[in-house]
């Protein structure tokens, strides 16, 4: 039986894994200073899945993610986005895909302190040809399903962390991004909210993007395919559910 | 215990006989904790020695109803308004494990931790799938909303014990960092034992 998800639209790998990483690590500094964040993982991630990474501090949870979105460059192995090798696009290709194809949360939120709620949604849609009036009914539509209706024309400092955090996961989620990465989503949300930010994640990946989400929290790990256990930037252990195995061993019984 | 405060809740809502009252104790708490027919008859021939049942006639088919008393009533709102006892905690398996696991030879603490941490990871996940599908549409009736509430409590109860093993691998490292750094420094004097109101008496 294959995977019960809908085809994606576009992307030149429709059957592949959206994100790959491969022999991936990074390492900073060198001689003395030489930190291995990473430390050679493989790792993939396919359409319908959502992933969750766990781990002490410092186990490099946050590396891998960035290195996942193309926001920093690996010391050796390799990232491929729906097939693309991200160190073979050049600065404005890479740019594109992000945009494009990535939708990331950032631990500390990142959004524009000069835009609206409505607007930092809108911005990347914008920039990528989509009409001012569209992409400013997909942002309200995106802060409706995060509860946010009333704060679309608010600015960041006239917000709350929660609104903030929820606002920054709505950019993440508008248009269709075939992959999501989320670093601690849940950092600012009291439990309920949480669960709604997971369900809408865990909705997201039903519905034919991947995910992978850093999370200290047990609870929302739980709502992910997959936990991947990282201690000094190595995998160690990982964890399936009843439905991927099952959905794993009827493929392998094809 | 809990059984027999359970059919007393359940006898409140007017008479029932045996095998209806496992049905309705398993459909409240979704078949977690399965009752078998002869624990509920079991626990009703009790509750009626004590006086807090009574046989009340049969139904059209036969079946022996049963319905609460006065006292059996007082002693469901006794229940309902006390706390339930925490302080004398039940033996925990795998606390007992991780204090044995202290130091043992041959025998990696840190990879019990991990191979307990993944285990209870996916035993939340096979829960949290069942909560997803209980919240898919709006619990209604009164069974829906008791099973989440319980399928929740065993997300929650297992998210503390998955916290509470992140708790231990660090304060284990840290420890071992510790005693590499510094040299080993024992008390002068002779641990005083410590003693916990769960210790003693019981079990
Ligand atoms: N720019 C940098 N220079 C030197 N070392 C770095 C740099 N960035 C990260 N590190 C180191 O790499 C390791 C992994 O860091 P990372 O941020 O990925 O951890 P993390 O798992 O996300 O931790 P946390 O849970 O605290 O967010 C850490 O030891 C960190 O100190
Ligand atoms: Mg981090």
């Amino acid at each position: 039986m294959p995977l019960s998800v809908p085809a994606p639209s576009t992307g030149p790998s429709v059957d592949g894994p959206v994100l790959e990483l491969r022999a991936l690590t990074r390492t900073h500094g060198s001689g003395a200073a030489e930190v291995h964040a990473l430390r050679g993982i493989d790792l993939s991630v396919r359409t319908g899945e959502l992933v969750a990474v766990m781990g002490p501090s410092g186990s490099g949870k946050s590396t891998l993610l960035t290195l996942a979105g193309g926001l920093d460059t690996a010391t050796s192995g390799q990232v491929v986005i729906e097939g693309q090798d991200l160190s073979t696009l050049g600065h404005r290709g890479l740019a594109a895909l992000r945009r494009r194809s990535v939708g990331y949360v950032f631990q500390d939120y990142n959004l524009i302190p000069a835009l609206t709620a409505a607007e930092n949604i809108a911005l990347p849609r914008e920039l990528d040809g989509v009409s001012v009036r569209k992409a400013r009914k997909e942002a309200v539509a995106a802060l409706e399903e995060m509860g946010l209706a009333d704060v679309a024309d608010r600015f960041p400092d006239e917000m709350s962390g929660g609104q903030q955090q929820r606002v920054a996961i709505a950019r993440a989620l508008v248009g269709d991004r075939r992959l999501v990465l989320a670093d601690e989503p849940t950092g600012a949300l009291d439990s309920e909210t949480g669960e709604t930010v997971l369900a809408l994640l865990r909705n997201r990946c039903d519905q034919g993007a991947a995910g992978v989400m850093v999370t200290h929290e047990p609870r929302y790990a739980a709502w992910a395919d997959r936990v991947v256990f990282l201690r000094d930037g190595s995998v160690v252990d990982q964890t399936l559910s009843a439905r991927a195995e099952s959905l794993l061993t009827a493929e392998g019984a094809e | 215990m809990s059984i027999r405060h359970g059919l007393l809740a359940l006898l409140e809502r007017g008479p029932r006989y045996g095998s209806q009252l496992r049905t309705e104790f398993e459909s409240r708490t979704g078949s977690t904790w399965p009752l078998n027919v002869g624990q509920v008859y079991t626990t009703l021939s009790r509750l009626e020695r004590d006086g807090m049942v009574t046989q009340d006639g049969e139904d059209d088919a036969g079946h022996t109803l049963y319905s609460i008393t006065d006292d059996g009533r007082t002693e469901l709102r006794n229940w309902f308004g006390t706390p339930v006892d925490r302080s004398h905690p039940p033996r925990d398996e795998l606390a007992i494990k991780l204090a044995m696991a202290v130091g043992a030879p041959g025998v990696d603490i840190r990879a019990v931790i991990q191979s307990q941490r993944s285990h209870t990871l996916k035993a939340m996940q096979d829960y949290t799938r069942l909560k997803a599908q209980a919240l898919a549409d709006v619990p209604s009736d009164r069974d829906e909303v008791a099973w989440l509430l319980v399928v929740e409590q065993l997300i929650f109860q297992a998210e503390a014990e998955a916290r509470w093993l992140d708790h231990c691998e660090s304060r284990l490292v840290r420890l071992a960092e510790a005693a590499a750094t510094e040299p080993p420094a024992r008390p002068a004097t002779p641990a005083v034992r410590r003693t916990t109101r769960a210790e003693g008496s019981r079990r």
